[in-house]
Order: C-alpha cells, then sequence, then structure tokens
C-alpha cells in the first residue's frame, strides 16, 4: 500500500523539532533566552495553554500556591476583583469562590509521548531504557570537548559516517544485531525508509519524531543547537539533526529486532486509537484559565505597587552640575549599587545602559587561540580586540589533570599529591580561599595589558575582521552611547564606565553569571574600550562637530564590578589629569563603601550570614562565598528581576526597588522621534525578556524547563550538566538560581508619548512580538504630566486603577536588616 | 582503654538515632548535630590512635556479647583494633568530617536535607562496625548497613526515574556481595566448627593445619569473600555499578563512591588475608582479576566524557591495583594506596563541576586540535575494537543483565499461572504436605530423604523468582516473599538437627514485618491510591509515613539486622550440612532474589516519578 508522498516532509519536521527543542547553546556560552520561544507568535496565555497541553509543561504556580501568596497578602485582594471584573469572555465566567476553592487537577497527561508509549503499552517493550544509555553515551562522546582523553575517533563527515567508520573497523558492534549493523555500515537508508520500518504508517511520522526526540530534550536540543551553529563547539563536529536522528531510529530498529526476532509488525499496526495530532487546537482547561486570572492578580498586585510609586517621582527640569558621572550596566544587579553609590555622594549622577557600552567586537586575549563575542548574542560584530603585553600567568591544578586517570601515573600520584588532597580538602572547608578552580571576572583581561582599540592602517585580522575601530566608527559609538542615554552636556570631571562580572567556583554556570549584554562575560574590555574612545582629542574634535561638547578637563574611566564579590577594579588611572586624579581618589572611596553596603543589602538573602553583623564583616562573607567550593550560591543572579525602567533616573531616584530593576538611562526631552529609543527596545525586549522568561519558566517547572537541582549535576563533555552519568542534558536554570524567584512577566516602563513609544515598538518585528504577545508588558510613562497607560492589544489605554503610594521608609536599612523575603516597594524620602 | 573501641560504634549509633527525631526543617539542630557526631569521633579517632601507637600497638580483640547460643554455634558481637582497622578509621573520620562541615552549606534549601544527615550517619555507623569488626558476623551487620545506605543515597532525589533505577541495580550487585559473605559464614562454620574471629586468623599454625585438610573449602570460603570484595569494590566483573552510583549530591558521591565505601571490599580482604594468605592459588587468582580490573577500568576511565564517570573508573583501576597489593602480601602499600586514593577521589568529586571553567579556559589558551593519543599509533582494529569495547564498558553492565536477571525473568513469566487469588490455594496445599512430611520423617523413604528440602528449597526459589518478576499484583508479591522464608524453613526442617526455637528466631521477623508490609499496602489501596508493579508510583511524595514503616517492613523480611531474622538466617545456614552444596546455593539464591524482590516493590510503589502530575515533575530521561 503506497501512501501520498506529501504527508511526510522530513525538512517540516526537522523544522517543528528545532523549533521546539531546547536552544541552550553550550556552558561556556550560557545566555539567557525564552525558554518557550517556541510559543511566543501566541498570545502569552494561549501559548502557555499549548505548552502545558502540548509538551505537559508546568507554566504557572500550581492553585494552592497562589492560594497561599492571596492568603499571605502577596496577592491583594482588591486587585483580584478588579481582574475578576475584566475577566476575559472565553467561557463560563469565573467567580472568586471557584479561585479559592479549587484544587489542582492530578492527571493532566500531555500529548507529547502518547503515539510512542504504545509500544509500552502494546508491545511491551521499554525502548527508551535499551536505547536511551548507548545512544547518549555515544553523541556525549561524540561531542565531548575535552573530558575524556581517549577521542571518540571522528571524521569530518559526520557522526554517522564516523560510526560507519568505526564499525567497519572492530571486532565488537554498538548495536545489538548483525543486520542493523550491516545496515549502518551500508548507508543504504533515509529517515523515511527507517520510519516506514518502525512506524509504518507515514501520517504519523512527523508525531513519532517529536515523540522520541522529545524525550530526551536536552541531547536533542544541543544536536539542533550546532547543527544550526556549528561555531559554538571549539573543539568542531559536524554533526546534524537528522543523522542523529537516523541514528536512534537505528538503534530502535536493532532494539525491536533483538526483542522479537527479525519480524515484528510495525507501531501503526498496533495502535488501540490514532492519538490526538501534537499541534491540533488546544482549549484551555478549567485550572488554565483559573491560573491565568490569579497570574494576572498576582502580577498587578506588584506592578500596581510599583506605578503608584512611580507616578509620584520627581518632574525633572533642569540639569545640575554633577560630582561624577557613572554609567552602569542595565542589569538588575546594578539597581541597588547605584542606589547606594548615590547615597554616598547625593551629587553624582548615575545612568544605566546595555553593559557593553555599545562597543561591540570580538576579544582575544593574549595567547587566547579563540576570539570571544562581548556584545549582546544576536549582534555579530566585524571588528576584533586584542590584548597585548599581559603579565598574567594561568596556574595549573593537578587534580583536573588527565595524569590522575592513568594506571602508573595515577599510582604515583595517589601516593603522593593524594595526600596533598586532604590538605587541599581540609583548607577549602575550613579556609576558602580563591584556587585555580575558581573563576575570576577580572581575569577576563589584564588590567595592565593594552588593548588594540584603535585602527589607523586598515589592518584586518585573517578572519576578515577590522581590528580595532577607526576614528569615525569611534564617534559614531560613543555618540550613540551619550545621545542613548541622555548624556549630552553637563558633563562632569568624571565619567566612570562600570562594566560588570562575577566570581564563583565550582559553578557550571558561571557564564550566566557574567553580563549578558556581553554575550555571557565581564564588561571590562568593553568599560576600557568605550573610555578609551571616550578619552580621544580627536573623537573628542569629531563630537564636538555633531554636538556635543565635553570639556577637556572631562575624562572617562573604566571599571569593573564583581556582582558576587562587590568588588571594583578601575582602568587607566594613570592617564588622569592631576586634578581628576584627586578627585578619583575621593570616588573610589565613594564606590568602595557604596559597595560594602551594597553587599550587605543581599546578605539579607543568604541564610548563612547575619545581615545585622557591620557591613564591613558582611561583606568580607559575601567575598568569602565566592571562593567556597561548598557553597551553591555565590550569588542570586537575576533572580526576583521583574522590572525595567527606561527613563531619567528622576523616575527611579526616590524608590527602594530591591534590586528588582533592570534600569536603562533614556532622555526623551533630547530624543523626541524616539529614535535612540528604538536601538534600547531592541535590547531590552530579547535581553531582559529573555532573562526575565527564563526565570520564569524555571521557576514554575524546574524539572522540565529548569535543570533541577545542581547538587548532583554531573559535567558531561564540558557542553552541559546532566543528573549522574548516564542522564539527558538538563537546560534552563538551577533551582539555586530560581528559588527566591517569584514569576511574573517583565513590565518594562518608558518615559515617554505613549504614542511615540507605540510608533517606536511596532519598527522591529522581532521586538514589537514579545509586546504584542504579551510576553513582555510595556506601560508609558509621559515625562510632563506623570499619565501612566499600558499597551493592550494594539494600543496604549490610560491606568485607570491604581494602589496607593507606597509609604515613606524612615529606615530602610532596619527594613533590608530584618526581612528575608521580597521587599515592597517604598518611597525613600518624603516627596 | 580497650573500651574506647566501644565509643566508635556508639558515638555514630547515637547520632544516627537522634538526628532521626530531629524534625525535618530544622536544618540547624540536623547540622549541629552531625557536626558533633563525627568531631567527637575524629577527635577520639586521633587521641585512641595515638595513645594506641604509644602503648606499643598491640592488637586488640574485644569480645563483646553473645547474641545468640546453642551447641557449636555463638553469635556474638566482636571487636577487633589493628593497623588496618586505624587507618581505615582516620581515613573515614577525617573523609566524614569534612564532607559534612561541606554538605551544611551545600544541602541548604534541599528537600531532603535531613534524610541526607539521616543516611550519612547510618552509612557512618556501618562503616564503623566493619572496620571495627572482630568477626564475619559482626561485619555482615555493619556490610547490611553499608548496603542499605547506599540505596538510600542513590535514590537520594527519589522523585526521578534514573536515580531510583541505578539505585536499585547497585543494590542487586551489593545482594550479590552480601550472599558472598552469607556463604563465606556458613563454609567457614563448617571448617572450623566455631564463629571463628578475625583475631584466631592469625594464628598460622591454626590456619595452617585447617586448610590442610580442607584445602577445596579453603578455596571455596576465600572465593566467597573475594565476591563480596569484588562486589563491593566495583572490581571485574562488577565495575559499571560505580559510575552509575553518582546520582546523589555531590559530597554524598565524593565520599560514598570516590572514597570510603568503595576501598572496603580492599577492607575485607586485607581483613581476611591471613586466612587465604597461604593458598597461592587464590593469591594468583586475586593478582589476575586486579589485572584484568586494572587494565578494563584504565581504558574506560580514558573514554569517559563525563567527569564523575571518569574520576569513577580512575579509581576502580587504583583499586585493582590495591588488590594486586593485598595479594602480594604487601598491606602496608596497600594501606597508603587507600588513603592516597580516597583523598584524591573525594577532592576531585568536589570540584568535579569546577572542570567546566578550568578546562574551557584550560582550552581556550592551549587547544591542539586532535591531539594524538597513545591509541593512535595501535592498528585500526584494534584501536576502534578496544574504544568501542571501553565505551561500552566492556559490556560489563549488559552482561549482569543478560546472564542474571534475563533468565529470572523468563523463568518468572512461566509461573504467570499463580495469581493472588489461587497462589494461597496452591501454597497451602504444597506446605501442608511438606510440614506433615516434616512432622513424620518415617514416612519418606530413605532414598527419597537427601531430596526433600532440595525440592522445598527449590519450591522457594520459585517463588521468589516469581515475586522478583511479578508485574502487576503487588499482593501476590509480597505474599510470595513469605512464603519463600516459610519454604526455607521447612526445607530446613528435613535436615537432622532441626530445632524449632531456630525456626521462631528466623520466621518470627518475617511473619511480623510481612503482616506489617501487607497492611501499608492495604491502607495506600483504602486511601484510594493505585498500587502496583508495572510502573514506578512515587506514593511517597504523598505517604512519606507509609513509605518508612514499608521500609522498614522490607527490611525485616530480607532479613535485615533490625529483626531476629539477621541471625535467623545465619542459623538455617548452620543447619545446612557441608555436603549440601546444592541446598545452600538454592537459599542463598532465594536471600539474594528475596531482598532485591522486596526492595523493588518498595520502589515501584513509593519511589519514581509520582503518578500524579499536578506537581512538577522530571522527565525520564533526566
Amino acid at each position: 500500500m503506497k501512501k501520498s508522498h506529501a504527508s511526510f516532509d522530513k525538512d517540516h519536521a526537522l523544522h517543528q523539532l528545532k523549533h521546539y527543542l531546547p536552544t541552550q547553546a553550550p556552558l561556556k556560552d550560557f545566555i539567557h533566552h525564552n525558554t518557550l520561544h517556541a510559543f511566543q507568535e501566541k498570545f502569552f496565555h494561549t501559548g502557555l495553554a499549548e505548552a502545558a497541553q502540548i509538551f505537559g509543561y508546568k507554566v504557572y504556580l500550581s492553585l494552592e500556591e497562589y492560594q497561599t501568596l492571596y492568603a499571605g497578602g502577596k496577592i491583594k485582594d482588591e486587585v483580584l476583583d478588579k481582574i475578576l471584573e475584566t475577566q476575559e469572555n472565553d467561557g463560563p465566567k469565573i467567580t472568586k469562590d471557584q479561585l479559592l476553592s479549587a484544587r489542582s487537577e492530578d492527571t493532566l497527561i500531555p500529548r507529547i509521548g502518547r503515539l510512542r508509549s504504545t509500544w509500552k503499552s502494546q508491545f511491551r517493550i521499554d525502548l527508551d531504557s535499551l536505547v536511551h544509555p548507548t545512544l547518549f553515551r555515544i553523541i556525549g562522546s561524540y561531542l565531548d570537548q575535552g573530558v575524556a582523553i581517549w577521542n571518540f575517533p571522528h571524521n569530518d563527515e559526520g557522526l554517522l559516517s564516523s560510526m560507519r567508520e568505526l564499525e567497519k573497523n572492530s571486532l565488537t558492534s554498538f548495536f545489538r544485531t548483525n543486520k542493523v549493523r550491516s545496515l549502518l555500515v551500508s548507508g543504504e537508508f533515509t529517515t523515511e525508509s527507517l520510519l516506514q520500518t518502525i512506524v509504518g504508517d507515514e501520517t504519523l511520522f512527523e508525531q513519532y519524531l517529536m515523540d522520541q526526540q522529545c524525550a530526551h530534550p536536552g541531547w536533542s536540543g544541543i544536536v539542533a543547537v550546532i547543527d544550526d551553529n556549528p561555531g559554538a563547539l571549539t573543539d568542531a563536529r559536524k554533526i546534524s539533526l537528522d543523522e542523529f536522528i537516523q541514528l536512534e531510529l537505528l538503534m530502535e530498529i536493532d532494539a525491536l529486532d533483538d526483542h522479537f526476532g527479525s519480524i515484528w509488525a510495525p507501531l501503526a499496526t498496533r495502535m488501540p486509537e490514532r492519538p490526538t495530532p501534537l499541534f491540533a487546537d488546544v482549549v484551555p482547561s478549567e485550572t488554565q484559565r483559573l491560573q491565568r486570572l490569579w497570574q494576572d492578580a498576582y502580577e498587578w498586585t506588584f506592578y500596581n505597587n510599583v506605578l503608584s510609586g512611580i507616578k509620584v517621582s520627581r518632574v525633572e527640569t533642569e540639569k545640575s552640575t554633577r560630582s561624577f558621572q557613572s554609567i552602569f550596566c542595565i542589569d538588575d544587579r546594578e539597581c541597588s549599587l547605584r542606589r547606594y553609590v548615590e547615597e554616598e555622594d547625593p551629587n553624582c549622577g548615575t545612568y544605566g545602559t546595555a553593559g557593553f557600552f555599545g562597543v561591540e567586537f570580538y576579544y582575544q586575549p593574549e595567547h587566547g587561540k579563540f576570539y570571544t563575542k562581548v556584545c549582546p548574542a544576536p549582534v555579530t560584530p566585524k571588528y576584533l580586540i586584542r590584548e597585548l603585553e599581559s603579565s598574567k600567568s594561568r596556574k595549573k591544578d593537578f587534580h583536573f589533570g588527565k595524569h590522575t586517570h592513568g594506571l602508573v601515573l595515577g599510582w604515583i600520584i595517589t601516593h603522593t599529591l593524594g595526600f596533598w588532597s586532604i590538605v587541599k580538602l581540609f583548607l577549602s572547608v575550613f579556609k576558602p580561599a580563591k584556587s585555580e578552580s575558581s573563576v575570576s571576572s577580572f581575569n577576563h583581561m589584564d588590567e595592565f595589558s593594552t588593548l588594540t582599540i584603535e585602527n589607523t592602517n586598515g589592518e584586518m585580522s585573517p578572519e576578515g575582521l577590522q581590528i580595532g575601530y577607526t576614528l569615525t566608527e569611534m564617534t559614531d559609538r560613543l555618540e550613540n552611547l551619550l545621545r542613548s542615554i541622555g548624556l549630552i552636556d553637563h558633563f562632569a570631571p568624571l565619567i566612570y564606565a562600570v562594566g560588570h562580572g562575577s566570581s564563583s567556583v565550582n559553578n557550571t554556570h558561571y557564564a550566566g553569571y557574567d553580563c549578558g549584554a556581553c554575550s555571557g562575560r565581564p564588561g571590562s574590555v568593553n568599560a576600557r574600550v568605550i573610555c578609551h574612545i571616550g578619552n580621544h582629542p580627536v573623537v573628542r574634535n569629531m563630537l564636538r562637530e555633531r554636538g556635543i561638547d565635553i570639556p577637556t578637563t572631562t575624562q572617562f574611566v573604566g571599571a569593573l564590578h564583581d556582582t558576587s564579590r562587590d568588588e571594583i577594579s578601575f582602568y587607566d588611572v594613570d592617564v588622569l589629569q592631576e586634578k581628576n586624579r584627586m578627585l578619583h581618589a575621593e570616588n573610589e572611596v565613594h564606590f568602595n563603601n557604596a559597595l560594602t553596603n551594597n553587599a550587605r543589602e543581599r546578605s539579607r538573602r543568604f541564610m548563612s550570614i547575619n545581615t545585622r553583623k557591620s557591613a564591613w564583616k558582611v561583606h568580607r562573607e559575601v567575598k568569602q562565598r565566592t571562593v567556597s567550593l561548598f557553597e551553591p550560591r555565590p550569588e542570586l543572579n537575576h533572580a526576583t528581576n521583574t522590572l525595567c525602567i527606561v527613563g531619567r533616573r528622576s523616575l527611579t531616584e526616590n524608590l527602594f526597588l530591591d534590586r528588582r530593576s533592570f534600569l536603562n538611562s533614556y532622555d526623551s526631552t533630547t530624543d523626541p522621534e524616539g529614535k535612540y529609543l528604538l536601538g534600547i527596545l531592541n535590547a531590552v525586549a530579547p535581553v531582559c525578556g529573555g532573562i526575565n522568561l527564563e526565570y520564569y519558566f524555571s521557576r514554575t517547572d524546574n524539572q522540565q524547563l529548569g535543570a533541577g537541582t545542581k547538587l548532583p549535576h554531573n559535567v558531561m563533555g564540558l557542553i552541559g550538566v546532566a543528573n549522574g552519568t548516564d542522564g539527558d542534558l538538563r537546560t534552563g536554570l538551577p533551582s539555586q538560581m530560581i528559588e527566591v524567584h517569584d514569576p511574573l512577566r517583565l513590565l518594562v516602563i518608558v518615559e515617554h508619548d505613549p504614542a511615540v513609544v507605540l510608533k517606536t515598538m511596532k519598527i522591529n518585528p522581532a521586538t514589537f512580538e514579545w509586546f504584542e504577545n504579551e510576553w513582555v508588558k510595556i506601560c508609558a510613562i509621559h515625562p510632563l504630566t506623570k499619565e501612566l497607560s499600558l499597551y493592550k492589544k494594539g494600543t496604549f489605554e490610560p491606568l485607570i486603577y491604581l494602589g496607593e503610594t507606597p509609604p515613606v521608609a524612615e529606615d530602610i536599612e532596619a527594613i533590608i536588616g530584618k526581612e528575608h523575603e521580597n521587599i515592597p516597594v517604598y518611597l525613600l524620602k518624603t516627596v | 582503654m580497650e573500651w574506647y573501641i566501644n565509643l566508635f560504634i556508639v558515638l555514630p549509633f547515637v547520632g544516627f538515632f537522634l538526628s532521626l527525631l530531629i524534625p525535618r526543617k530544622q536544618e540547624v539542630w540536623l547540622s549541629r548535630l552531625s557536626f558533633t557526631t563525627v568531631g567527637l569521633q575524629l577527635f577520639s579517632a586521633l587521641y585512641f590512635s595515638i595513645l594506641w601507637l604509644l602503648k606499643g600497638a598491640h592488637v586488640i580483640n574485644l569480645k563483646e556479647f553473645s547474641i545468640f547460643k546453642a551447641k557449636d554455634y555463638d553469635f556474638y558481637i566482636d571487636f577487633y583494633f589493628d593497623g588496618i582497622t586505624l587507618t581505615y578509621l582516620i581515613i573515614g573520620a577525617l573523609l566524614t568530617f569534612i564532607i559534612t562541615v561541606y554538605s551544611q552549606y551545600y544541602l541548604h534549601r534541599e528537600e531532603g536535607y535531613k534524610r541526607f544527615f539521616n543516611v550519612i550517619l547510618l552509612f557512618y555507623l556501618g562503616y564503623n562496625i566493619i572496620i571495627f569488626s572482630g568477626n564475619i558476623e559482626t561485619l555482615f551487620i555493619g556490610w547490611e548497613v553499608l548496603g542499605l545506605s547506599s540505596f538510600l543515597l542513590i535514590a537520594f532525589y527519589r522523585d526521578r526515574y534514573l536515580p531510583v533505577k541505578n539505585a536499585v541495580k547497585v543494590f542487586s550487585i551489593y545482594r550479590i556481595g552480601d550472599v558472598g559473605v552469607i556463604m563465606a559464614m556458613w563454609l567457614s562454620h563448617h571448617l572450623w566448627h566455631e564463629n571463628i574471629s578475625f583475631f584466631k586468623l592469625n594464628n598460622y599454625e591454626l590456619v595452617h593445619e585447617h586448610l590442610a585438610e580442607h584445602s577445596m573449602l579453603g578455596f571455596t570460603i576465600a572465593f566467597m569473600f573475594f565476591i563480596s570484595a569484588a562486589a563491593k569494590s566495583a572490581q571485574f566483573p562488577f565495575s559499571s555499578w560505580l559510575p552509575r552510583a553518582m546520582e546523589g549530591p555531590t559530597p554524598s558521591s565524593a565520599i560514598f563512591y570516590g572514597s570510603l565505601s568503595v576501598h572496603i571490599g580492599a577492607f575485607l580482604l586485607m581483613r581476611t588475608y591471613p586466612f587465604w594468605e597461604q593458598q597461592t592459588s587464590f593469591r594468583v587468582f586475586v593478582v589476575l582479576i586486579g589485572v584484568v580490573t586494572a587494565v578494563i577500568a584504565t581504558m574506560s576511565a580514558r573514554v569517559q566524557s563525563t567527569v564523575k564517570s571518569q574520576i569513577a573508573y580512575s579509581s576502580i583501576a587504583q583499586i585493582g591495583l590495591i588488590f594486586i597489593e593485598i595479594a602480594c602480601g604487601l598491606q602496608e602499600v596497600a594501606l597508603v594506596h587507600v588513603a592516597g586514593n580516597a583523598f584524591l577521589r573525594t577532592y576531585q568529586l568536589l570540584v568535579s563541576p569546577s572542570v567546566v571553567s578550568y578546562k574551557i579556559r584550560e582550552q581556550f589558551y592551549n587547544f591542539v586540535p586532535r591531539k594524538e593519543t597513545i591509541e593512535d599509533s595501535w592498528p585500526k582494529r584494534v584501536e576502534y575494537t578496544f574504544y568501542m569495547l571501553s565505551l561500552k564498558e566492556w559490556n560489563l553492565d549488559s552482561f549482569m543483565y543478560r546472564n542474571m536477571w534475563n533468565p529470572l525473568k523468563k523463568l518468572g513469566s512461566r509461573w504467570a499461572f499463580l495469581t493472588f487469588k489461587n497462589v494461597y490455594y496452591f501454597f497451602a496445599l504444597t506446605f501442608f504436605a511438606g510440614l506433615v512430611l516434616a512432622m513424620n520423617p518415617d514416612f519418606v523413604p530413605l532414598r527419597l530423604k537427601p531430596f526433600l528440602p532440595l525440592l522445598f528449597g527449590l519450591i522457594g526459589l520459585l517463588m521468589v523468582i516469581k515475586a522478583f518478576t511479578e508485574r502487576m499484583s503487588v499482593r501476590l508479591s509480597w505474599s510470595l516473599i513469605i512464603m519463600n522464608h516459610l519454604c526455607i524453613a521447612l526445607a530446613i526442617s528435613f535436615n537432622k538437627h532441626f530445632d524449632i526455637s531456630h525456626h521462631i528466631w528466623y520466621l518470627s521477623g518475617v511473619i511480623v514485618c510481612g503482616a506489617i508490609g501487607y497492611l501499608c499496602v492495604q491502607r495506600l489501596r483504602n486511601q484510594g491510591e493505585w498500587v502496583s508493579l508495572d510502573r514506578f508510583y512515587g506514593h511517597v511524595y504523598e505517604h512519606p509515613r507509609i513509605a518508612l514503616v514499608f521500609l522498614l517492613a522490607c527490611l525485616g523480611v530480607s532479613g535485615f539486622p533490625i529483626t531476629p531474622t539477621f541471625i535467623g538466617e545465619d542459623l538455617i545456614f548452620s543447619h545446612i550440612e557441608e555436603n549440601q552444596i546444592l541446598l545452600a546455593f538454592l537459599i542463598a539464591m532465594s536471600l539474594i532474589i528475596n531482598g532485591l524482590a522486596s526492595i523493588r516493590i518498595y520502589a515501584r510503589i513509593f519511589l519514581g516519578p509520582h503518578v500524579k502530575t499536578y506537581h512538577e515533575t522530571a522527565k525520564r530521561s533526566s
């Protein structure tokens, strides 16, 4: 019986798979993204309903959790009433009683996997347990980046070709039966022919592949990522998702042959009933409708709290001269540091912008064999900046060396250095200190090295990257940066550009701790580069012609803030003029005090530290955490992030936002058309939205969308982590990173005329999708009238409901000292 | 001074016991208690060791008390202290102390914080019982405790599929080791006609005299010790369990499978060394296995692409060398090697997450594509064959499946006609007939007599095989386990020294725990829960208390040292005659499978991904 050829389209199937599989890069390039990006083209709640019913993900908190939040006042009664009033008309009206009394359903069976479960239910064979261990072992070894000492004998043709070579020249086999082995060696098969053997019904092929690959999304996902971007691996391996699927299909046939003998009927012959097609329409369940309302109420309880605080902010009319100005990263971890810096020196001005400071390039440290991208992930830079004259040396640690795994050398090592291990073990527990195994953000670049920032002779790298920037390119970038944050006059004598990075040890997800705007690297090089540009006399002249006059007495200083240690390092201070040098010395004290206070504020989340000790002691303990092997939480990263405020500092300077906000400086008065706003929104949506949603989904379903607890994690081939030694790769964030996070969508607040915001956000369809489908909420606050309006279904509507104005915190330090949970918004000074 | 030895057992026991009483949420109390326990132990260990060394380092043998005594049978607790104990004591105390402190922080906010410290202390108790044991019986108590704590630790993340599956797998290997000890106990009893202490084994003449008469028996006993040692130390052919055991939190993997637990096999060999020292053939055998293990494990380590499994195989290879050293009589070298290996692997495992940043940094600066390795110089066919074999772990994992569990499954499925409804009739009939025959030995024709114990032993074995392979009914499986014990008791009854009190010892625990287990299942069913053996149900999520009670019941029926059945099992064996090797084998097999079947029931009902999906559940593959 021949079926129509049109019913299975392999390219479509592969495309679908790549769309729905996790797109997490290897560990070294860990970058936050929306875990459910595949559903982003749908309206948020609709997409979530689909994700839940098709893939079985938990996409909201459970009803019981919401009810507990409600009982604890974390979801306000009046907000809930309001949400109930305005609920959508997509079914019977939900009452408050229902919300308060409903219980979770306990038997939601997702669509994924149903077709393939026929093997178990009808054929009584557990294919997964027969295939997975060997499959994972093969793919893990093939992709391994440097754990194994004896590598998979691979060739440049790909996975199957390498395996063919192996099988041909070996006395043993990965397969159980000779038949499949010969089939692999002969190469006479296609994905379709294998599926025909196993499934037998062409209309089910695609669904079968979805079931099969989503049974191990980690490995399939990384294969798909490498397929699309071979450069993701340092030690290159050619592989395609298609051949990975073929291998799995071959192994399935092998297992079936071995179990049933060479004759067995394909899956379709014994299917009790045709399974629901995976992507058939989804009707939200009763529970999901309730969760939607709860989620909205949960979010609005917080949003109201913030908006009512923003609303009473100062109307900025006049700019004043500042003692110094400091540009930080937009990162939510800088939110509190800026507050403390301003507290130390109320006369200073702080700004926020994406932490690559508008200079996009690849960076090559001295002796580095590779280039590292240090700008947002979607950007492909055309520039290379090299580090020269570095004097940093790297120490070795024999514990990671391959000799310990040898037989004879291992014998010698266990007898000698083995006893050094117990000493190190003892010290690492009782006297933790920086070691070769730890990651330090300050190692990204040697502070005394020189960088090839300026290109005078058109020099190019062998790959065709321009080494450094020309003067015009430099001026463009500096102008762009200054205009986007609204810093075009009233320059202080010193302007700091503070990048950030993070130090930790025993942390497989270290790249996720660094600056997201620098592709998961510390922002130190970028900070140095932008300051070099800012200090360049020719650039200054050119900039002056473009209308920005930076006085010669003003100088830029680059710095790096270590967010886990709360330390700062300043770069190239020797170029400072005498007077500025003295000013800098004063500022350095301010920065250090601010960092200590910041460390103290962070410590309220760390149970092992008593926040009420002296700030200095607390800071020391905070630093200690970052070098302690036994500390799974050197910092809490972006946990609790919920806000992104795009506007002048006057909007937020009087607010206590509890480190929950990304802050991007923007002055609408200097950009009435929204020209620079576009660039900001283009970065905010994917970067901040991506971070926020990854935290959101890792929190609601830490088992499937997150990586589970990190304590049992085992490093697989340096590209990922798994539990134990024979499991699937775990994607998403470990539970230690998200446990204090409240899953709330990001609320972007833009200080501009709503009409301009609307026009601007629609320009880039990719950016607009985030807002239009409400994966990120956006609100506009009018710079003059302070009127708030919310984007909903195509327009900005004035916000009707607002909560009470937040209370004024008499002593915010005292609140920080005793509160472990989230702190609501407070006004810092009486307005 | 000798009195101090008790302290090393009592301290961990008290610590463990108290840790059970602390409420689950009290992290601080739990960590303080654990810290105090292991801290005191470390302090006393150091103090005691120095004192002992200063006083001339004389071997201490401390006979404690008899638990059960009969004619030439004496189950007594005995403690022993010598250089081997000292080394293991210091290694254990140091590492446990450090790991405990480490874990206080590392496990903060983890769901099973209390469980973790309970199990660590239980493990520590078992470890100390073993290293201080002065006879096989005492050692066996520790041996069982160690096995159980390993199971609980591997299945620490009990709501996921793989940890539970691997825990059962490791438990099954341990079970083989357990039976090695039981068989060795039985055979020694026949060799010495008493429950010999390790102290007496130091008497060269005594050993020599006995072995001269029974060289075959001597070899078999040594071989049984070896099976146990090899299983615990992941030697060939049992190696593949060790990487699979790395499922718990990293520090627990580090201390259990990186250091203390895997070196216990080496301890057993050293402890029994005086016994097999004079058997050259056995020593050659140990060396051979050591060499095979070392080579295979080294090659496996070289191809591992995961950090923890690589460390596991390197450790196995070194233990292979340790076995060789022991067999060559280089005990001091072996002890130093044990310490070095334990320290090194523990630290390597603890810092294993750092491998990512360290190696990526290394690679960034020193990358050489396609680094040549020694294997590249081999002929292609040899290279590829060895590569693939190493990657497949020399088929050791599938070997156990193909040759052990699959045949059992096939055998069990033949008994499909047994259902929960009819099994009682079948059993009642058989058992009654057997009972009648046992009570009236005169009925039995003389020539049939030797076969009756075998027959009932066989029926018992088949029952427990059916219990182990039953796919649906929990009650059927559970009943069969109990019936297996009854059959064994019956089979022994045909032997000469039939003593009803011994049976009471043996069966009391089984019956009581059997009833408790049955009630647990019934209670679950009454609460509307679906229980079956066709998948993991994960009921511990909602019914942790029932799960705990049921676990205790499982331990009871499988002869764990919490009920008289533990002694009973040994007693039963003492009734098996020297020439009834086959009967001994049947009963030993029964006991292996019995323990497995009951732990399997526990795992299937209570562990694994929860059947209800209202909360987060991990994918099966994770």
